[in-house]
Parts: C-alpha cells; sequence; structure tokens
C-alpha cells in the first residue's frame, strides 16, 4: 500500500504547522517551507492520477483499523483529476500572493496568511480524498475556519464579510452533522462505501430523505447554491488579496463535489426519491444561474461582478449533476475544472491590475491593454471561455451539459444554459468595453520597471498557467472525459 | 517534404486554417514592435500562401476525391475534421483570392487615412479569413460551429475599429444579434446530436422526415438556420448590419460584402442541404417559411436602399437583398435554387466588393460619403466610378456581367418549382437594383459643374486603384465565362448533383 494518499495532505499540513514558528527564524522560512510542501504535494498529486489512471481506485486504510472500522481515504479518478486542480491553483496561488505580503513588521501576519493558506489547501485535498463520512466533516471545517481567517485578513470589509460567513457556514456544518448524525442513527456505519451498501439494503425512506436535505443545504452553503448565496460576493470580493484566486476559483467546488458524493455514490439510483432531488437541485442551479448573471450585470466593482459570476457559475457545475445522465455529469466535472482555471485567471489577472495601478474599478481600466498585454490577454480569453466561445474550455463544459440535459429530456435547463452564456456576454463584453476602448486614467504604476516590465514573474507564472489551462482544457477536453467518463458510469449504473 | 505535400491533400486544408490563424497572432504580437512595411508583409505572405493551397486543392475538389482528415477528437464521438468540398470550395476560393485583393486595398485605405490601431485591424482580419477557411472545410457541424463562432468574435474588433461611442453601439448590436444566434444554433446542434447521433455533414442531409413531429421539427430547423439568418443580414434580423457600417471601408468590403454575411448564407446552405436536406426541410415546412422570410427581404431592402443618401448605407441595403437572393434559392430547394445559391457567393462577392471599394475610393480621396455631395465625381475620378458603372449594372443582373448567370439559374430554379413569386422577385429586385445604383452613375457623371474641386483628375491611390480595376475585370470575365479560371461554376454544379442526387437535375 503506497502511503501517497496522505502524505499529500500531511505535507502541506506539517508545512502550515511549522509556517509560523519558522517565520520567526528568518522572515521568508516559513513561506518558503509552505511553497515547497505544496510543490511536493502537487508532484505527488500527479503521480497519483497517473497511478489511479493506470489502476484504478486506490484506498489507504488509517492505522490498519479494519474498514468500515477505521478510516480510509479512497480516490477515483475523479478526486485524482480534483486534487491535481487543487494544488496547481494552490500552489501558482502562493506564488502569486508573494506580491502581497505586508512589508513593515507584519512578520505574523505574513507567515500566518500562508499558514492559512496552506491549511485551506489541506482542507480542500482532504475533502475530495477521504472516504469517511465524519472525516470529511473535519475536513469541511478546516476549509471553513482558514477561510474564514483568510477574508478576514483582506482589511475592514474582510472582516466584516467574515463575520457574515462564519455565522451561515457554522450552521450549514451543523446542517451537515445533523445529516450524517441521522444517516449514523440508522445505519450505525461512517464509511461512504459501506453506508451504500446499508442505504440499499431498505433504511426508512423518510429519515434518508431528511438527511438528505440536512446535507445539500449544508453544502449550498458552503458552494454557495441559490439560494444559500449571501454570504459569498462580500466574502470574495474582500479576501485577503492574495489568497483571493484560490478562495474564489477553487472553493466553492470541492463541497460541490462532495454533494455529488452524496447524491450520486452514498444515495444513488436505488433512493426513491432521487428525481425529485435532482429536480430540486435543478432549480435552485436554474434559478442561481440566471440570479447570478443578472446581478453581476449590475456590479461596477470588477471583483463583486465575478463574484456574483461564480454564483452563477456553480450552478452550471450543479446542473450538470441535476441531469442525472452520465454525459451531463462529466459536463459538470469539466466545467469545475475549466472554472476553476477561469475564475482564478481572472482574479489573478485583476489581482495584477490592482497590485500595479491600485484601482479594481471597471471605470479605471482604459487602455490597460497596452499597458498590460499579458494581463489583458488572459483576462480576455478567460471572459470569453466564460461566455462559452469554442475552442475554450468554457464551451465544452457547456456542451457535455446541454447533452446530458437534452439527453434526459430537460430543455429548459438547455436554455438557461443559453440565455446565461447571453447574460456573460453581457458583463464581460461590457469590461471589453473598458479594458480596450475607454480613455487612459493614467493612473500612477506602483511596480518600478527596473522590477519589471508589466508584473514580477510569481505573477506571470499564475497568469501564464491559467491562460494555457482554459485552452488546452478546452482542445483537449476529450482525454479529461475519457478519464472521468468510467467513474462517473460506475456511480451512474 | 513536397512530395508529402502533394500526396496529401487532405492536410492542406488543416493548414489553409492554422498558417492563417499563425498569422494573425504573429501580427498582434509583433505588430508594434516591427515596420509598417514589415507587417503587411506577413499579412500578404499568410493571404498569397493561403491562395495558393486552396487553388491547389481545386483539381482534387473537381476529381470528386475524399480528402477528409480528422486531427483529433473535439469532443467525446466528434472530430475535429475537415473535408473539402465542391459547395466548399466555392466559397473558400472566393474569399482566399479576394483577401489578398482586399489587404492591397487595405493597405492603401488605411495609409492614406491615417487610421489608428492598425495591428489590431491586420490581426483581426487573419484571423476573419482563418476562422472562413475553417467553416467552408469543416465536415461536420460542430466543427463548423467552432469556426462560425471564432468568425463571430474576431469580427468585433473590427466594427468597433474607431472605439468611439458609436462604433460601441454597432458593436454591442452585432454582438446582441449574433451571439443570440449563435447560442440558440448551439442549442439546436445538442438536440441533433443527442437525437441522432452524428453532426457529420452529409450531401442531401442526414436528418430523416420523421424525425420529430412537425412542430418540434420546425422549431429544431429555425434554431439551427436562424444563426445564419442572422449572419446573412434577413429580416427582420438585418439592423445590425447597416450598424455595422461604422467600421473602416475594407472591412465593409470584405467582411459585409465577403465573409460574415456569405458565411451566414454558408451556413444556410450547410443546415438546409447538408444537415436537413431537402426531404426534411420540405416535410417540416421550415425551408417555405425561410423563403417568404427571404422575399419579404428582397423587396424591403431595395425599398429601403432607395431612399438611403449615403453610399455605404445604401450598398448596405443592396447587400441585404442580394444575400436573401441566396437564402431564398437555397430555401426554394430546387438544383437550379441551389447552384445559383452557390454560384451568387461568388458573383455578388466580387459585385459588392468592386462597390464597396469604390466608395471607399472617393471617400478616402475626396472625403464624400453622401450621395447628393457626389455631383460630378465621375470627372476627377473616371476609373473608379467607370468601375462602380459596371458593377452596378452586374448587380442588376445584365448579360455579360457575373450577375447574369447567377440570376439565370436561380430565376430558372424558380420557374422549376413553379413559383411566379419568386421569379417576380428576382426580376423586379433587379428592376429596383437598378433604380438604387444607376443615380449614382448618373450623378457621378452629371455634366453641370457644381463642385469645383471635381474637374482636376485625381485618382485614389494605386494600392486601392488596383483591387477595384481587379475586380471589376473578373465581374466581366465570369460574366463571360463563368467556369473560367478556378472552375467555380463547375463546383457550383458538381455540389447541386451532389445535393439532390441524380433525380431532378436537369442542369
Amino acid at each position: 500500500m503506497s502511503n501517497i494518499p496522505v502524505l499529500i495532505v500531511l505535507l502541506p499540513l506539517s508545512a502550515a504547522l511549522l509556517c509560523m514558528a519558522l517565520s520567526l527564524i528568518h522572515w521568508r522560512l516559513g513561506r518558503d517551507v509552505v511553497i515547497a510542501s505544496v510543490a511536493a504535494s502537487l508532484v505527488l498529486s500527479v503521480i497519483q492520477l497517473k497511478d489511479v489512471i493506470d489502476h484504478g481506485t486506490v484506498s489507504y486504510v488509517f492505522g490498519k483499523y479494519k474498514i468500515p472500522y477505521g478510516i480510509e481515504f479512497r480516490i477515483d479518478a475523479i478526486s485524482a483529476v480534483i486534487i491535481v486542480m487543487i494544488l496547481i491553483i494552490g500552489f501558482i496561488t502562493l506564488l502569486f500572493s508573494m506580491s502581497f505580503e505586508v512589508r513593515d513588521g507584519g512578520k505574523v501576519k505574513n507567515s500566518g496568511a500562508y499558514t492559512m493558506l496552506a491549511l485551506l489547501i489541506v482542507g480542500m485535498v482532504g475533502m475530495t480524498s477521504t472516504g469517511d463520512m465524519f472525516n470529511l466533516y473535519v475536513f469541511l471545517e478546516i476549509t471553513s475556519l482558514s477561510g474564514y481567517c483568510l477574508i478576514a485578513l483582506g482589511g475592514s470589509r474582510g472582516i466584516v464579510a467574515a463575520f457574515r460567513y462564519m455565522l451561515v457556514g457554522t450552521i450549514a456544518a451543523t446542517f451537515y452533522l445533523l445529516g450524517v448524525g441521522i444517516l449514523y442513527s440508522q445505519t450505525g456505519t461512517l464509511n461512504m462505501e459501506d453506508m451504500h451498501y446499508m442505504l440499499s439494503r431498505g433504511v426508512s425512506t423518510e429519515a434518508q430523505a431528511v438527511a438528505l436535505v440536512f446535507i445539500i443545504a449544508a453544502f449550498g452553503v458552503k458552494m454557495a447554491l441559490f439560494p444559500f448565496n449571501g454570504w459569498q460576493p462580500s466574502a470574495y470580493a474582500h479576501a485577503n488579496a492574495g489568497s483571493r484566486p484560490l478562495i474564489a476559483g477553487v472553493m466553492g467546488k470541492i463541497p460541490a463535489y462532495a454533494m455529488f458524493r452524496y447524491i450520486f455514490c452514498i444515495y444513488g439510483s436505488e433512493f426513491r426519491f432521487m428525481d425529485e432531488f435532482l429536480l430540486i437541485v435543478g432549480i435552485f442551479s436554474c434559478c442561481g444561474i440566471i440570479y447570478g448573471s443578472v446581478r453581476a450585470m449590475a456590479q461596477t466593482d470588477l471583483r463583486k461582478m465575478l463574484a456574483y459570476s461564480s454564483v452563477a457559475q456553480i450552478g452550471y457545475i450543479t446542473l450538470g449533476f441535476a441531469t442525472g445522465s452520465p454525459v451531463g455529469i462529466v459536463g459538470g466535472f469539466l466545467h469545475m475544472l475549466a472554472h476553476a482555471f477561469m475564475k482564478s485567471g481572472l482574479f489573478f489577472g485583476t489581482g495584477a491590475i490592482r497590485q500595479k495601478y491600485g484601482s479594481m474599478k471597471m471605470e479605471d481600466l482604459g487602455y490597460i491593454y497596452k499597458k498590460m498585454p499579458l494581463t489583458s490577454g488572459l483576462m480576455v480569453v478567460a471572459a470569453l471561455s466564460m461566455v462559452g466561445i469554442p475552442p475554450l474550455g468554457g464551451f465544452f463544459s457547456k456542451w457535455y451539459i446541454g447533452m446530458g440535459a437534452a439527453g434526459s429530456h430537460h430543455l429548459v435547463y438547455l436554455f438557461v444554459l443559453v440565455i446565461s452564456s447571453l447574460l456573460n456576454a453581457v458583463y464581460f463584453f461590457k469590461l471589453f468595453e473598458k479594458m480596450f476602448m475607454a480613455r487612459d486614467k493614467e493612473l500612477p504604476d506602483r511596480i518600478p520597471s527596473e522590477v519589471a516590465q508589466e508584473v514580477p514573474w510569481n505573477m506571470v507564472l499564475a497568469i501564464v498557467v491559467c491562460f494555457l489551462a482554459i485552452i488546452l482544457i478546452g482542445v483537449f477536453n476529450v482525454p479529461i472525459v475519457n478519464v472521468l467518463m468510467p467513474t462517473v458510469m460506475e456511480v451512474g449504473s | 517534404m513536397m512530395n508529402w505535400f502533394l500526396e496529401n491533400p487532405g492536410l492542406r486544408p488543416v493548414m489553409a486554417v492554422f498558417v492563417t490563424m499563425a498569422a494573425s497572432g504573429l501580427i498582434f504580437v509583433m505588430g508594434d514592435h516591427v515596420r509598417q512595411n514589415v507587417r503587411e508583409a506577413i499579412t500578404f505572405i499568410a493571404a498569397i500562401f493561403n491562395c495558393a493551397i486552396v487553388i491547389s486543392l481545386v483539381p482534387h475538389v473537381l476529381a470528386g476525391e475524399n480528402m477528409r482528415v480528422s486531427l483529433f477528437q473535439i469532443a467525446e464521438g466528434v472530430d475535429l475534421s475537415f473535408s473539402p468540398d465542391a459547395a466548399g470550395m466555392v466559397f473558400a476560393c472566393v474569399s482566399s483570392t479576394l483577401w489578398i485583393l482586399t489587404s492591397l486595398y487595405s493597405v492603401g485605405y488605411m495609409r492614406g487615412h491615417h487610421e489608428k490601431h492598425q495591428t489590431g485591424y491586420y490581426a483581426a482580419f487573419a484571423m476573419c479569413i482563418s476562422a472562413v477557411m475553417g467553416l467552408c472545410f469543416a465536415s461536420n457541424l460542430l466543427t463548423f460551429f467552432i469556426f462560425f463562432e471564432i468568425l463571430t468574435v474576431a469580427t468585433y474588433p473590427l466594427v468597433v475599429h474607431y472605439r468611439d461611442e458609436e462604433g460601441r453601439r454597432s458593436g454591442r448590436k452585432y454582438l446582441a444579434y449574433t451571439l443570440i444566434s449563435g447560442q440558440l444554433f448551439f442549442a439546436g446542434i445538442v438536440i441533433l446530436y443527442v437525437l441522432t447521433g452524428t453532426l457529420e455533414f452529409k450531401a442531401g442531409g442526414f436528418v430523416s422526415p420523421d424525425l420529430l413531429p412537425g412542430p418540434a421539427m420546425l422549431t429544431l430547423f429555425f434554431l439551427m438556420v436562424g444563426a445564419g439568418m442572422v449572419k446573412a443580414g434577413v429580416m427582420p434580423f438585418h439592423s445590425w448590419l447597416p450598424a455595422a457600417m461604422v467600421a473602416p471601408t475594407p472591412v465593409s468590403a470584405l467582411l459585409h460584402a465577403v465573409a460574415v454575411v456569405k458565411a451566414g448564407a454558408f451556413a444556410t446552405i450547410r443546415v438546409v442541404f447538408f444537415v436537413f436536406g431537402p426531404d426534411a426541410a420540405r416535410a417540416c415546412g421550415g425551408a417555405e417559411i425561410l423563403s417568404y422570410f427571404a422575399v419579404a427581404t428582397i423587396w424591403i431592402s431595395s425599398f429601403i436602399a432607395l431612399r438611403k443618401d449615403n453610399l455605404k448605407a445604401r450598398l448596405a441595403f443592396s447587400t441585404i437583398g442580394q444575400l436573401s437572393y441566396i437564402v431564398l434559392g437555397v430555401s426554394m430547394l430546387s438544383p437550379f435554387g441551389a447552384v445559383g445559391g452557390l454560384y451568387h457567393i461568388v458573383a455578388h462577392a466580387f459585385m459588392k466588393i468592386t462597390l464597396f471599394m469604390c466608395a471607399g475610393a472617393v471617400y478616402v480621396t475626396t472625403g464624400k460619403k453622401n450621395i447628393s455631395e457626389m455631383v460630378g465625381i465621375g470627372r476627377r475620378m473616371p476609373v473608379t466610378m467607370t468601375c462602380f458603372t459596371i458593377a452596378s449594372v452586374a448587380v442588376a443582373g445584365f448579360p455579360l456581367f457575373v450577375g447574369f448567370v447567377s440570376k439565370g439559374n436561380l430565376v430558372m430554379g424558380a420557374v422549376s418549382v413553379q413559383s411566379p413569386l419568386y421569379a417576380a422577385t428576382y426580376i423586379a429586385s433587379g428592376v429596383l437594383a437598378l433604380a438604387y445604383l444607376l443615380p449614382v452613375v448618373f450623378t457621378a457623371f452629371k455634366r453641370d459643374v457644381i463642385n469645383m474641386e471635381f474637374q482636376e483628375r485625381g485618382e485614389a491611390s494605386l494600392p486601392m486603384l488596383v483591387p477595384i480595376v481587379v475586380t471589376t475585370a473578373v465581374v466581366f470575365i465570369l460574366g463571360v465565362a463563368p467556369d473560367a479560371g478556378l472552375h467555380l461554376y463547375s463546383m457550383a454544379v458538381s455540389a447541386g448533383h451532389q445535393i439532390f442526387g441524380t433525380i431532378g437535375v436537369g442542369i
């Protein structure tokens, strides 16, 4: 049994714990250790992905306790891909946030931010890896707590947003615990696979349904699925600038994946109210897609616009799940990947603009494409992908979701996708108008030209990675689909 | 290397698409860092290379070779694949040859007019051509749609070229029309793929007439054909086209007389003949409804054109009418109509680009936009205005000019389906075309001395004049010998044969 699954979690976890202490020795040491640990995890996760593709699902049992009594990490193709995604974006976000360090005596604050980022990565990777329902709760809390801290680090408005998120998020966590409690009382197990086996052998349907309501509500809050999205826009917009790409790009996706596992892996098609629950998720998604897009159109602050757009985009993912057909589900996962890179790419772009010119207002973007060609190139590609222009990533996820919707006779879903693309086009082309056609505001350049022509290398790296990822996910979507499809088919049947 | 290239004609369309795309990227990245002449050299090298590739494919297509090449799966079960066929080649030949001429003209126009943002202009232009090549050669609907959408987006920077309030408004209008129809097209493709499990174009269509009950089939038909209708400016979806005329004249010339609107007409051809096929299109009643749209457009646009004083606006409405010739030719579902429609892509491209380039030459040389200000301009620019005159009578469909060839086929198609309405529309439209174009000619050659500035001779600069003369010559040559040069007429006919099989083809 290889130790890779647990090492991927353990390395950043120990680095996070050491970070504060190490930074007392030298102010950069803690940061470097965290970055190195995440890089190592990234390498391991790629090895793990290859292993999973070649040999199928990997299972790691803690402390040799027998399953279902012990805790298990269970990594199938979907989770392996998502873990790689988390670690890529986590790694480039860590590098990116180097530019946002506070220079004057902020030793604790700086290394604290890195600790929290590392913990956030740990929490998300753990949530994806685990095969145990209570263990998932632990990692969910790690994710949430580090998320609260990072949002609160974003200044006075960040603190308010974090407090709001904490109130709602705690209730959500309690809901999750309640849901798990109900299931545990009925079956006496916490292992996911074992739970699926027990549930399929006749447990009171009412109890199952109540538990699922709690669980969907809990994950709905965590991923900001409409109508549980109240906390999200200000939290995303005012989070700590360096960690914003990771928070906005990835944090919402992992609860969505967890929800997928509950609905399809644990409950599965034997559950009597499956269609009803999928319909409810579908309705939430459709409303969220329209609501998020409409609200995004009205924003003048770039960050708020992108945050509302996330409400809509999460809806795409859950809409893919709600179709209930394998193609649609794969589309949802493809959108998870594509959107992670699009959204964090857009936040990398806005972060770079803010770092250079100190502004986040749409009005101040005039002529930016001449001053920051690389950044604007990324933002254009990411925005076009959001609209769903082929051959970028966002188009193909929409293609598969649409096929799932048409195949399961939910033509309404297909037209919601169409309308949403058009609404996306409205606000992203508004952004283009500002970037390419507005007059130059001649803001002072805050990055001296001897440091970098446009932005420092760490920002360039983040921008280039996202730029390539969006295009490659689009053009070479078939290999990704081929990796995900067998697992989804297994679950769907 | 050379042998390998000659033995693999299937790879040439791929190169046509991607070399042009690479040229676009190169221009965009390098454009501001090299001298103007170097930047334009990239355009010309790419244009000539592209044209050579397309022409080299002509014999293979005429021989009826199957040159399908798949690059890789672009979506589960659908390949990114190209296969040049007769119908696609007609359009590809036209756009690749006109790209060279328009590039030459652009150099004269953009420099003569001291335009800004020229780098972006040339880059977007090359991207548009690349997209057109892609959609000409695409062998399935998804590949087609990818390039169709790339074309939509790549045209946007050209429409908003001046970056002023008016340009922005036109840009929004353009996007609103094309993106909405594009997304509906997308929905249609998804539904069709789920229902039939294939997206591969097939001459004569792959949709069986009883795939769906009548109304559902009709909806699907219009979801898919709608994108073509919008891009081809069929009324009531036309208003983006006159608005987009704020762009520089070469853009109007190539994109609104050749690439974008023709892509719309071509999309209609692909959807009606290569997806639905004549039987399904007739069975669901979609083709008939489409033909009424086209008839109404031809009449109304001609009357609007009569009232426009701005020369470019008048030409824009003429374009809207002429494009509906093609749509009507397609929707009458007869072999003659198909051949005439396809050949009208050629005919209208050369006629209308001549007219637009003349209008642009007048504007750059004298600064005049309105017809009423052009009294006596024929004396200052006799060559330009002579070309304008020739192109005008060609648009009206006079024999010996290329417009007659396509229109003759279209009228025969109307007769063969026994529809007096269609035939009368074509004939009346020819008369109306004379009525709105000849006044320009008469004004230009008036003897009265009103504008003193027009007394001296002073033609447009050579880079603008040469393309005008060349396209005018083509209008005449193809009128006398429709099959001269690239065998475009044979290709249109063979496309008609493929679509309708052997039954009922009397061509």
